[in-house]
């Protein structure tokens, strides 16, 4: 049975200090669900008024916030958790009609994974400590942590609530305060979000503004008041992020995308067993979000002593998935997030045919009866060579590239013969060669005998062009911190110098 | 034959014009990667340091188009068409000038022909 769609407000506002403010501008563009073309509320326009009055709320709310205790900071994470997991059907079913995704990803993975993370710092940072060092008899040495001040985070659109979560819950767990804008094109959620949490959250610790990018995004990325920014998108946005932080002498952090390999090794068919069964999974995991991921396993390579077989039963999966309904839970894939971005899905799909791939199955937009004016795409396999744009630019859809290779030292020429490192994956029963292997490929996660698992406590980032810094695991906090050294002497005498 | 890098509909080069009488000279970065990627990113001249090693592709309406040099390795045989759609397609959530006015740019392409790409070889070396 699908889930009905709700009514929403018609107008959102902006999160201001605890409050919900209208944009200065008083202007709104409509948010529409590209699950059925419709429109879902209206959400401010905002301009770089907007953008100081949360970045001063930021200031004001900071000025106790950062000297809350890590008790309280924690106990202010739980209570986060706790409420967002009270309303984790809500949140799921308009995360569901803001990006389109499929409502058995919502329910299962995105708003479970809020809720972890949110827990998740609320534990590490009660079991974290600073360190002590006896330099010599007499001197010691203490490294304590203070956070930054009011922080920028500019997050995209394919997975909102959590790339939300990702960057809130370190930024605050390390005692900073925070300005958000979400992607203009799903906002909605986040907005949900912010009214189930507003009352455990003391005012203006968390701060959202809505709009374009344009000009309020540079004016939040050059605001003097802003102590550091935390950017996911594309290279060009990421490469600008950076050029802005130098104005203010501080630090970026950007998440910028990949073009991850899969790579399957031929032991993978030496038995039909689950574990087979878990590889064919694993890679039809490119059609996972609607292939809307930074890590989508979108080129997979292919050992070719296996590629036939292995792709006859691949292929068998693929036709199994459903598309129709994205509020049913039996539905595998959803909608893409946009119409622009399923016409650039299909102009990449263009560019495949011309250069020559060979299409293995879909190849075009999915007719979707039930909502004709949503945007579909069907799950799509091209077999290439790497050099192909196809296996070299991200599509963010559900295009996969194969290609295949003959032994370990083609598989990793190819695998690191792209500008990205973001996410890999290994499949193999050779326990040997998934050591070696993992350990020479360019990237910030390798996957080994699994893919898309997003676990809070295991570091998420990209070599290469994928970008700089990385997000989750308690490592994060040191990207939302200073780090004052306290250098004590505990020796009553001069040094002897003057 | 048409063997520019890139060229610009008469659409897109209207938005362009209309750009320029409010920001100024522009300039135009291919991106590439996650998201709002491969489309041409336009900034008022100045606002982006282009990367010194990237690669200019073209002029549109005046206004210069750069690639990353290593994006540029796999663009050598296509021919970027930019185009623009309004805002109700959706929203770029970069910082490229056209979105504050409701468009945003887009990168389309054409591979070239085997005979097109010779010519190409012969004017690139």
């Amino acid at each position: 049975m699908a889930y009905t769609k709700p009514k929403f407000k018609e107008q959102y506002e902006n999160f201001i200090g605890g409050e919900w403010i209208p944009p200065a501008s008083a202007e709104y563009f409509d948010n529409i669900s590209p699950v059925d073309g419709e429109v879902l509320t209206r959400i401010p326009r905002s301009n770089e008024a907007d953008v100081d009055a949360a970045v001063a709320a930021g200031v004001l709310a900071f000025e106790s916030f950062k000297n809350t205790s890590i008790v309280e900071r924690s106990t202010l994470l739980n209570k986060i958790a706790d409420a967002i997991e009270a309303n984790l059907e809500q949140l799921a079913i308009a995360e569901t009609l803001d990006n389109g995704k499929a409502i058995r990803e919502t329910l299962a993975a995105d708003v479970p994974l809020v809720v972890d993370h949110f827990r998740y710092f609320a534990s590490v940072i009660r079991a974290e400590t600073g360190t002590v060092a006896d330099l010599d008899g007499d001197t010691v040495s203490q490294e304590v942590y203070e956070p930054l001040g009011v922080v920028a985070q500019i997050i995209p659109w394919n997975f909102p609530l959590l790339m939300a979560a990702w960057k809130i819950a370190p930024a605050i767990a390390a005692g900073n305060c925070v300005v958000l804008k979400p992607a203009s094109a799903t906002p909605m959620a986040i907005l949900i979000m912010m009214e189930e949490i507003q009352a455990v959250l003391p005012k203006g610790v968390i701060n959202i503004i809505n709009g374009a990018g344009g000009k309020i995004g540079k004016h939040l990325a050059t605001h003097p008041d802003i102590k550091k920014v935390g950017f996911t998108g594309e290279t060009t946005t990421g490469q600008l992020i950076m050029q802005y932080a130098t104005e203010n002498i501080i630090p970026s952090t950007l998440e910028l995308g990949g073009k991850s390999p899969n790579i399957f090794m031929e032991s993978i068919m030496d038995k039909d067993d689950e574990f087979f069964d878990k590889a064919i999974e694993g890679l039809v995991l490119f059609a996972f979000n609607s292939g809307e991921v930074c890590t989508c396993p979108s080129r997979a390579l292919i050992q070719e002593s296996i590629y036939e077989p292995f792709m006859a039963r691949v292929l068998e999966r693929v036709k199994a998935i459903s598309q129709e309904n994205p509020l049913d839970p039996a539905t595998k894939m959803g909608a893409q997030a946009s119409k622009n971005q399923k016409e650039k899905i299909l102009e990449y799909i263009k560019i495949g045919k011309e250069e020559g791939a060979e299409c293995l199955i879909g190849g075009a937009e999915y007719k979707n009866e039930t909502f004709p004016n949503g945007n579909y795409i069907q799950p799509t396999i091209f077999k290439g060579h790497n050099k192909m744009r196809i296996f070299q630019e991200e599509i963010f859809g559900p295009v996969l590239a194969v290609t295949t290779f003959k032994d370990e030292a083609e598989a990793l020429e190819i695998a690191n013969d792209t500008i990205y490192g973001l996410g890999s994956g290994v499949w193999s029963r050779d326990a040997h060669q998934l050591h070696n292997f993992s350990r020479k490929i360019q990237a910030g996660r390798v996957w080994v005998n699994c893919y898309h698992l997003y676990p809070s406590h295991a570091s998420f980032g990209g070599y290469k062009k994928s970008g700089i810094g990385r997000e989750t695991h308690m490592m994060m906090l040191n990207s939302y911190r200073h780090t004052k050294n306290i250098l004590t002497s505990y020796n009553k005498n001069a040094l002897g110098f003057f | 034959m048409d063997l520019r890098r890139v060229i610009v509909t008469e659409e897109a080069s209207k938005i362009i014009e209309m750009l320029k009488k409010e920001h100024g000279d522009l300039v135009f970065n291919q991106s590439g990667g996650c998201c709002d990627g491969t489309a041409p990113m336009c900034y008022e001249k100045g606002d982006f340091y282009v990367p010194s090693r990237n690669v200019k592709l073209g002029e549109l309406c005046d206004c210069e188009f750069f690639i990353d040099k290593d994006q540029f390795e796999y663009f050598r045989h296509s021919q970027i068409i930019v185009d623009v759609k309004k805002e109700d397609a959706a929203f770029g959530n970069s910082f490229s000038v056209e979105i504050d006015h409701g468009y945003q740019f887009i990168s389309k392409s054409r591979i070239f022909t085997d005979e097109e790409y010779l010519e190409l070889k012969k004017s690139d070396s």
